[in-house]
């Protein structure tokens, strides 16, 4: 049975229960005088708990069964391949395996595959067909059994009740934990391959090497000329994009926030605040197109204009940083101006009129008394925005280079940790080579960057808010 | 801004939904007592309405302040005190929806002329609030805000002194000489709120208004600044809203009583506490509603 | 108590005097620097403005001509000696037949004059690969046709669409065409046997890479079937989440380390998800690659944080009342919530899913990870068949060098435009029709 059908059996099997449950309940009740005052608990209860006995255990069997078969039946192939094969290495051996399964989906695989591949293809059909098999018959024999066991134990003394709300309780603790796996899988993802990248190369060499080229040579005999995996020129690249983006966005967003919490009329207010959001809701990938076909040829060729114009010797790269810092400045300016927004309008008007009543102008008001109060929850909000802007991917692969140049200047091409990731991810990778891990330890180094600097501006925006509630 | 519209919404629910409101609203009437003043007003309204958006708040008060006068305005809640002190130095303007109409003067100058700056005239005419509110800067900065902002002093010595001067006057300055730096929000209330009264007369205001400003302070602060209105006017004039009839008869010279925004009654204090022209301010001076 | 002192001191007047003319000594100043103060926050918000306005004129500008296509009118034979059919009644046969030969020997009629063979592949190179197909269909739904004589409209090659479009507004673009394909299209366009229709193979056909003949069918298909996952998923599981945190949670470390969590997620780059994806589904639990499935899972855990805080703040927004009034009754915890909190909190949850919902469908970057940046043709029908999604695929056109994609690109912007529109009024709509104030 496919696996979808399976989930349709179950659903039904699910439903069945309830049903039956909820029945036998009915029927005790009707054989005493009381009717459902007899029952301990409503009947649809009971009928719950039936449908959880039978739904639950048996969903979770699916899940883990589907979650561990394919490494299971991986290892069963790996023992029935001939001893030579089977003593390859982990990267060739995966190569193997890989060839295995097109063939066993009937894909062509080279010209002549050898016997014993044809063989394992053979088997690995078969290994997957019992699988599911199996599969199908203890997920269905489970679920009809405990939810017999469960129609059976039923008794009007029963708690019916309380079983049904402990199990909704804790089937809303798993849900709220899930953020708390994610954190875990995340960790786990990138520390893991992050652990073995930094068995080939030390991690010294990794956070201050200044060279940054993956290319490693893929054949043998050409181990000894690996690439250079110095993270410098990424850290500096990415800083410098998001400099740029930052010089755009905090000025133009935080202007914005002040202007509409303190001068527009509401009126106006109701009218740009949400043309401003729609900046905000725009995806990265249209930016980055916009980017990469607008903004970076503008500024190149205004650069060239002006160059010239000046008589400088200086060249502007196509895939300037400039470009993509400005883009991403504009993507961040609803973001600098809504969280803005949010801490200027917590200031206490009391704090305001203190200043209007002394006879300060409006703008005096703002700079000397509104601002160094909302001062924590505007950096905390900055932070954020900085956290974003190192963490953008579209802009900067559609808009920046690939060139790893350590240089701050503006008008040259950058790369950024996030460009590297997905020209490193993306396409077919072999988990082994240095060059597909490297990604993941660049991945963890994005993440704990990301991570400090959200975990320090939530907590100063935190703090921020409890001084004025 | 929520915080003031909150206040005007309460205002506006309290003038409308009192059932005796719309009894009093209906028919015209007049300010017993002296309102007005022969010679020496300093400031002098007539005439004056008050809208929030299409309700009322203010109905008709004519009323004088004399020079270097402690006026009260006494009156139950919502009965419009706050707001009519708000309009003399038109802090009222950071309200959207409000309204004022009638003839405001100070020293026969029209206060809401639309030609008129607020800057200069709230220089004039300064305010201390019901909650203090320091700005959240040093005790220093706290009361140099104003000469700052208005150019006042030119040199850094001359600062100093006004700074020195003012917390002297507000009988703050032996208390907080040895920490002018350390930030004004660490204070006492009633600290906080004679850092707000020193930061007001440093810009020397000719008059200075006080809107309850012993609200939020205990009875041993709240003494204090009564002692210190006591001692400020004979610089200033003041006018000052309270809730307290105690603090009332202690610090004024003369009081106003205000009723769902009419001004019903102007005496001399001690008139008004031991021998009310009008029956309900003698109903709220016995305490019969307030 | 003091009587008003009726002596003015003399040093009072003066002194306030002074300062109001020192005051308004300065005032002008001051009001300069506010005006310039305000202008300054106007400025900036006519930059975003701006920025918007430029972002939208520019796309619309650049993606509006896709949405037709260029369409040649070609005379055409039919007959079945040219098609190489032997027996008119074999369907076999006639899907198998030279209809690209017969449009070559129609183009070849039309220009007589080129005679060169790589001039004549050029020729040839003026109707679109896919005009083949077009005239297969037609034959097989009407196999009357053959043996017939008749002028067929049949797509232009993206060069010539692109140069036709172009020629109205100043400098036509040539891009790598000689004199003669430009005499040839110009005659063409003299016969009048040039013309502009509603490309409809934009919208019906899947990725190629043919400008004339990529559509988006299959990349909104494969959006579509990827936000089915992320919705089953994050909404319960979002809202279950939520209810436990305003409802059930203590007051403790876990809690409080949920919620850390939460929050923090909620501002890790979404990239760190496709990371996540791509070592803990794929490589991991070794499920496929550049399926819609492993996409809505990758999605779900990006959009989680988004549901769970604001389903958290339209519980809250449901007065204790409520709740008490429920229980005074004797109603059970889970009853309060199933009766009362979660239909009065659901307005709120919803309009939360449909922003979390507009923000998965413009992700681009943990699809990458995963492999959902594929080359697929074809348009897939369920969640485990290979796709792309809407964005991908504008990342993918966006990197082809074809002219004729840059349009392409633009006009699958504007429709993932509409859709994110769409959803957002629908929040807004939904915000505004149902959640009540209390």
């Amino acid at each position: 049975m496919s696996t979808s059908s399976l989930f349709v059996t179950l659903a039904v099997l699910i439903a069945v229960a309830y049903v039956l449950g909820r029945g036998r309940s009915m029927a005790l009740a009707d054989h005493s005088q009381r009717g459902f005052r007899n029952l301990n608990s409503l009947p649809f209860y009971y009928g719950m708990l039936t449908a959880l006995w039978c739904g639950i255990p048996s969903l979770l069997l699916v899940a883990l069964w589907l979650m561990l078969d394919g490494n299971a039946i991986d290892q069963l192939l790996i023992a029935q391949l001939p001893g030579e094969v089977a003593a390859l290495s982990h990267a060739e051996l995966g190569l193997v395996l890989n060839n295995i399964k097109n063939l066993a989906l009937g894909n062509m695989v080279g010209a002549n595959p050898e016997p014993y591949m044809v063989e394992a293809a053979s088997t690995l059909t078969a290994l997957q067909r019992s699988s599911q098999m199996a599969m199908t018959v203890a997920a269905i024999s489970v679920a009809m059994v405990l939810s017999i066991i469960a129609w059976l134990r039923i008794n009007p003394q029963q708690k019916a009740r309380l079983q049904v709300e402990t199990a909704f309780k804790v089937i809303l603790l798993a849900c709220a934990s899930l953020a708390i796996l994610t954190t875990i899988g995340i960790v786990f993802s990138v520390i893991f391959e992050s652990l073995q990248f930094f068995k080939t190369v030390p991690v010294s060499d990794f956070l201050f090497g200044l060279q940054w080229s993956p290319q490693m040579a893929i054949r043998a005999d050409q181990v000894g000329s690996s690439g250079a995996f110095g993270v410098i020129p990424l850290f500096v690249g990415t800083l410098l994009i998001s400099l740029i983006a930052m010089i755009v966005a905090v000025p133009a967003g935080l202007m914005s926030a002040i202007y509409l919490s303190e001068y527009a009329s509401s009126r106006v207010r109701s009218m740009v605040k949400p043309a401003l959001e729609v900046l905000a809701g725009i995806p990265t990938v249209v930016y980055g197109f916009f980017a990469a076909l607008t903004v970076a040829p503008f500024v190149r060729d205004s650069g060239v204009w002006a160059f010239e114009f000046l008589g400088l010797p200086m060249q502007i790269s196509s895939e300037s940083a400039l470009a993509a810092g400005l883009v991403m400045g504009i993507m961040i300016i609803p973001f600098v101006s809504s969280l803005s927004d949010d801490v200027i309008t917590a200031v206490p008007q009391s704090m305001r009129d203190g200043s209007l009543g002394l006879g300060a102008t409006k703008s005096e008001t703002i700079k000397q008394v509104v601002i160094p109060a909302a001062l924590p929850g505007i950096v905390g909000g900055i932070l954020l925005a900085v956290s974003r802007a190192i963490g953008e991917t579209m802009i900067v692969v559609m808009a920046a280079g690939l060139a790893a140049n350590l240089t701050a200047n503006p008008l040259d091409t950058v790369t950024t940790v996030t460009v590297q990731i997905v020209t490193l991810l993306v396409g077919d990778q072999e988990f082994d080579s240095p060059k597909t891990l490297s990604a993941f330890a660049l991945g963890l180094v994005l993440f704990v960057v990301t991570l400090a600097l959200n975990y320090v501006a939530l907590h100063v925006v935190r703090k921020y808010r409890e001084q004025y509630e | 801004m929520t915080e003031l519209n909150a206040v005007a919404q309460a205002t506006i629910a309290q003038a409308v939904e009192t059932p005796a409101a719309a009894a009093a609203s209906s028919a015209s009437y007049e300010t017993v007592g002296q309102p007005f003043l022969d010679s020496g007003a300093k400031m002098s309204m007539r005439d004056v309405d008050v809208f929030y958006g299409d309700k009322q708040a203010i109905f008709n008060v004519g009323l004088d302040i004399g020079q270097n006068e402690v006026l009260a305005m006494i009156g139950p809640s919502g009965c419009g005190k706050s707001t009519f002190l708000r309009c003399l130095n038109r802090m009222n303007d950071t309200i959207d929806i409000c309204r004022v109409t009638g003839q405001l003067q100070l020293e026969g100058q029209n206060i809401y002329d639309p030609k008129l700056d607020v800057v200069p005239l709230r220089a004039r005419v300064g305010m201390v609030f019901q909650k203090p509110n320091p700005f959240p800067k040093s005790i220093y900065d706290n009361v140099a805000y104003g000469p700052r902002i208005h150019g006042l002093v030119s040199r850094r010595a001359e600062l100093d002194e006004v700074v020195e001067t003012s917390l002297r006057k507000a009988s703050l300055w032996e208390e907080v000489k040895d920490r002018l730096h350390a930030p004004g929000t660490g204070l006492s209330g009633g600290q906080q709120q004679r850092l707000c009264i020193a930061r007001t007369i440093a810009v020397s205001p000719e008059v200075i208004l006080m809107d309850e400003p012993c609200s939020a302070l205990d009875p041993i602060a709240t003494a204090k600044i009564e002692e210190l209105i006591a001692e400020l006017s004979e610089n200033f004039t003041i006018a000052i809203v309270t809730h307290s009839m105690q603090q009332a008869a202690r610090v004024s010279h003369r009081t106003a009583y205000f009723h769902l925004g009419k001004l019903i009654e102007v005496n001399d204090t001690e008139k008004v506490f031991t021998n009310p022209d009008h029956e309900l301010t003698e109903a709220y001076i016995t305490g019969r509603f307030g | 108590m003091n009587k008003p002192s009726s002596h003015d001191t003399g040093a009072n007047v003066e002194n306030t005097m002074s300062t109001i003319d020192k005051v308004n000594r300065n005032l002008a100043k001051r009001y300069r620097k506010e005006k310039t103060f305000r202008a300054m926050g106007i400025a900036s918000i006519a930059f975003g403005l701006l920025c918007l306005v430029v972002l939208f004129t520019d796309i619309i500008g650049k993606g509006h001509s896709a949405f037709l296509q260029t369409y040649i009118k070609l005379h055409v034979d039919l007959s079945t000696e040219m098609l190489y059919i032997d027996d008119p009644s074999d369907p076999h046969q006639i899907a198998a037949a030279d209809y690209q030969g017969a449009l070559k020997e129609a183009l070849k009629e039309r220009f007589p004059e080129v005679t060169d063979r790589r001039q004549k592949r050029n020729l040839y190179g003026i109707v679109s690969n896919g005009a083949g197909f077009q005239l297969r269909q037609m034959v097989e739904e009407n196999p009357a046709l053959l043996n017939t004589q008749l002028d067929v409209w049949v797509a232009a090659d993206d060069d010539y669409d692109t140069y036709y479009k172009s020629r109205g507004e100043g400098e036509a673009y040539t891009g790598r065409f000689n004199e003669e394909q430009i005499s040839w299209i110009e005659a063409l366009i003299a016969d009048g046997a040039v013309k502009k229709r509603f490309n409809t193979t934009f919208f019906t056909a899947g990725d190629s890479r043919e400008p004339e003949q990529a559509g988006i069918r299959g990349a909104m298909m494969g959006s579509l079937f990827t936000l089915l996952v992320t919705l089953a998923l994050s909404f319960p599981i979002g809202v279950a989440a939520a209810v436990y945190l305003e409802e059930y949670a203590p007051k403790n470390r876990f809690t409080d380390f949920i919620e850390v969590n939460i929050n923090n997620l909620a501002a890790v780059p979404s990239i760190i998800f496709g990371l996540l994806g791509l070592a803990i589904f794929i490589n991991f639990m070794e499920m496929p690659r550049s399926v819609p499935l492993v996409g809505g899972f990758v999605l779900t855990l990006m959009t989680l944080p988004t549901i769970i805080i604001s389903s958290r703040a339209a519980i809250q927004a449901v007065p204790p009342s409520i709740r008490e009034a429920a229980m005074g009754i004797g109603a059970s915890k889970m009853q309060v919530i199933l009766h009362h909190v979660l239909p009065l909190a659901l307005p709120g949850m919803l309009t939360g899913t449909i922003i979390g919902m507009a923000q998965a469908l413009g992700e681009t970057a943990p699809l990458l990870m995963i492999g959902m940046v594929a080359f697929i043709v074809d348009i897939p029908g369920g969640i485990t068949d290979p796709a792309t999604a809407l964005p991908v695929q504008i990342f993918l056109w966006a990197d082809s060098p074809e002219r004729a994609f840059v349009e392409r690109t633009s006009a699958a912007i504007m429709v993932l435009l509409g859709f994110l529109i769409l959803m957002n009024t629908l929040a807004v709509w939904l915000r505004k029709r149902l959640e009540r104030r209390w």
